[in-house]
């Protein structure tokens, strides 16, 4: 189906390679002192800041940006344009890779992992009331969806050679491709479901969320949030991957993708100032204190987020474009960040900052998840786009 | 290019219009009521006297071992607030000028619509006979999603531990053997023994036990006999029983001669804490309607374009 896309070749284990699997395997020993010594030794969180770092951003934060699977798959198979077809899959595997290192995020955080199995078996156990129930089924199954919808990448590679595994690549590929449809489809419904619910599940914290925060429209700015990062991200990941593995830039795409992403960011902003208008929270703003400025910030970087994209004459220009993404991907980190930490109040005198080891696992896995994705583009046809080399004969 | 937007534009329109028009049909669900034979406490800090006799209990009938880490040389049990290992505390309020002093008794509320019930996943936490609000740790995954809901902050987590376990009140419901009975004081009660420890332990009934209405009936008759002893939640406040509505109502009732909010209770409207996100879920997911036709909707919209444009670059392009 992708028929544009080519392995990128080259050796694996470079410098960079070596980095990230060193800060990596620092992440792990830690991982393991984690799962030993349990969340109270190698945490800083408490029973007033049961979610900390790994919730708000390597699930909640990590997931959205991780929607440039989802966002494509719009733009391609409902909005119809096909053009954009190049880009979709290495987007589903930067969603796939996001969403599995939240997944892995989320048995470490989760103080009886080895009961997870439970959640999608115990069916005659689920409570249907909870939100989290829902997001945490969505996100297993979306998990799933995402490597077979990625699937066709590592079969063509394999049916490249000779031998057996080659000859039933060859046979399974076009059968593949025709239950692929219903798999796409899963795979918009997927996230529509549980980045809306993300949303739903601070509405059970009540007045413990900030009123600036707490609004019965949460699920759908969750829902616009994650759409509008989703595009940034792709292409913050193809802007980024162009210039490092020296492949021609897709810049009239990426244009294109970040003209996409103003109708989005644009309806959320209205959104989100509305809201806290309508709701007559809007003097909370002007309170001079954390939330407030926490606030200003994450509207700040919307604002310049639009006006970044209002400037139509540079959205040719690949540096403008990738400087664009980048700031709407911090807003839209930050609004999830805030909403499941900063505006979490749950007393006076409580307070929380990640530890160390926090950090430092965060920051192994985002590690992984670069490592992950050099490797699978190295070796598997993922990305569109000539070498520069054949692009500028 | 403009094609894009506009479309795009027009589908978040009418995902928009969707969402608003599920929050607007959406009837608030039913509330649930306290079962009639709800049990409960009513700890009431006009009487109370500190001695925590109750924490004491408390630990002999859970087995929970006593907190010594606050206390010089570690031989006291001094418990600062609910923890891993204690389900039930006695803390001590002092106004800044210091004149104005209450003792205040912590537990779980036992809500008559529980948030922590209504987060968990496989129904760890749930409320079970006499509205109990109970826990079953072979269905509990550890995710802490009731912390982050409870409104009173109470489940609290075993940080300490690598195999950790929700802590609560669950009403000393593992002691109960019998069914409970009314007694000769008019209180339905379990025979010695079998009930919370706390209350049958108070040398002055500061913590009582109960059926939810046979504690509010008692509540109002303190309230009706001793005009000026109690507050309201604030200060200038008519006095009110703390529970009676507050978040959809609790099976632990408080009465006191300070205000509630300088306890440090959370300021709760009549509304049950779960209610608006139960009902917005429940509109979108009724019956499963929604996420079934947009999924049909998708298949088709992906069947149609994969066959007109997905394999070949579309035609016209920029415009």
């Amino acid at each position: 189906m992708s028929s544009e896309a080519r392995r990128v070749g080259g050796p694996l284990t470079t410098r960079p390679f070596l980095t990230l699997a060193a800060i990596f395997a620092v992440a792990a020993a830690l991982i393991l002192w984690r799962l030993v010594a349990g969340l109270g030794a190698t945490t800083a969180l408490s029973d007033a800041y049961p979610w900390g770092l790994w919730i708000a951003f390597d699930v909640v934060t990590g997931t959205a940006l991780a929607c440039g699977g989802y966002a494509m798959a719009i733009l391609v198979y409902v909005l119809n344009k096909g053009r954009y077809h190049p880009m979709v899959r290495s987007a589903i595997l930067t969603s796939a890779l996001g969403y599995t290192i939240a997944g892995l995020s989320v048995v470490l955080d989760i103080g009886r992992p080895w009961l997870a199995w439970k959640i999608p078996l115990f069916f005659w156990k689920w409570n249907l009331h909870s939100a989290l129930l829902e997001v945490a089924l969505c996100i297993m199954s979306y998990m799933v969806v995402l490597w077979i919808e990625l699937s066709p990448a590592f079969l063509e590679r394999a049916a490249e050679g000779k031998g057996t595994i080659a000859g039933a690549s060859r046979k399974i590929l076009p059968i593949l491709e025709k239950a692929l449809i219903w798999i796409i489809a899963l795979g918009m419904l997927l996230p529509t479901m549980h980045q809306s619910s993300l949303g739903s599940l601070m509405l059970l914290t009540g007045p413990k969320l900030h009123p600036l925060w707490q609004t019965p429209l949460l699920p759908l700015l969750f829902l616009v949030s994650c759409i509008a990062m989703g595009f940034a991200a792709v292409v913050f990941e193809s802007a980024l991957s162009s210039h490092l593995f020296r492949r021609r830039p897709e810049t009239e795409m990426l244009a294109g993708l970040a003209r996409a992403v103003i109708p989005v960011l644009g309806v959320f902003f209205v959104l989100r100032l509305a809201d806290v208008a309508w709701r007559g929270q809007l003097a909370r703003a002007f309170a001079f204190d954390r939330y407030a400025l926490a606030f200003w910030v994450e509207t700040a970087l919307f604002v310049a987020g639009l006006a970044m994209l209002a400037n139509r004459s540079r959205l040719r220009d690949l540096g403008h474009l990738f400087r664009t993404a980048m700031i709407i991907m911090l807003g839209g980190g930050l609004y999830r960040f805030n909403t499941y930490l900063v505006a979490y109040r749950p007393g006076d005198d409580v307070s929380y900052f990640p530890s160390v080891p926090e950090f430092t696992i965060t920051l192994g896995l985002v590690a992984l998840e670069i490592l992950a994705y050099a490797v699978i583009v190295k070796s598997f046809p993922i990305l569109s786009g000539a070498p520069r080399a054949a692009a500028e004969r | 290019m403009s094609l894009d937007r506009r479309s795009l534009l027009r589908s978040l329109a009418t995902a928009g219009a969707a969402a608003v028009a599920v929050e607007g049909t959406a009837q608030a669900r039913v509330r649930p009521m306290a079962p009639a034979d709800a049990l409960g406490l009513l700890y009431d800090t006009s009487l109370c006297i500190g001695c925590k006799a109750c924490v004491v209990a408390c630990r002999e009938a859970n087995g929970t071992k006593p907190e010594t880490s606050n206390s010089p040389g570690g031989i006291w049990d001094a418990p600062m607030d609910l923890d891993g290992q204690t389900k039930t505390v006695i803390k001590l309020y002092k106004s800044p000028d210091g004149i104005q002093r209450s003792y205040f008794k912590a537990q779980c509320m036992h809500c008559v619509d529980p948030a922590c019930t209504n987060a968990c996943m496989l129904g760890a936490l749930k409320k079970k006979e006499h509205g109990i609000v109970s826990y079953d740790p072979s269905l509990c995954v550890g995710c802490r999603y009731c912390q982050m809901a409870c409104p009173f902050n109470v489940p609290k987590f075993e940080w300490a531990k690598a195999a950790p376990k929700i802590v609560k009140c669950e009403l000393c419901r593992e002691r109960a053997k019998g069914q409970p009975a009314v007694d000769g004081s008019g209180f339905t009660r379990y025979p010695k023994g079998q009930g919370p420890a706390c209350a049958e332990v108070c040398p002055r009934s500061a913590v009582i036990a109960g059926t939810r209405a046979e504690l509010l009936a008692e509540a109002r008759r303190r309230i009706a006999s001793h005009p000026g002893r109690y507050k309201g939640f604030r200060e200038d406040d008519p006095p009110k029983i703390f529970g009676e509505t507050d978040g959809g109502g609790t099976q632990v009732l408080y009465l006191s001669h300070v205000a509630f909010e300088k306890l440090r209770l959370p300021n709760l409207s009549d509304q049950p804490v779960p209610e608006v996100q139960q009902t917005i879920q429940h509109g979108i997911y009724q019956g499963f309607a929604a996420p079934i036709l947009l999924y049909g909707l998708l298949g088709a919209a992906v069947f149609r374009n994969r066959r007109a444009a997905g394999e070949k670059p579309e035609k016209g392009g920029e415009s």
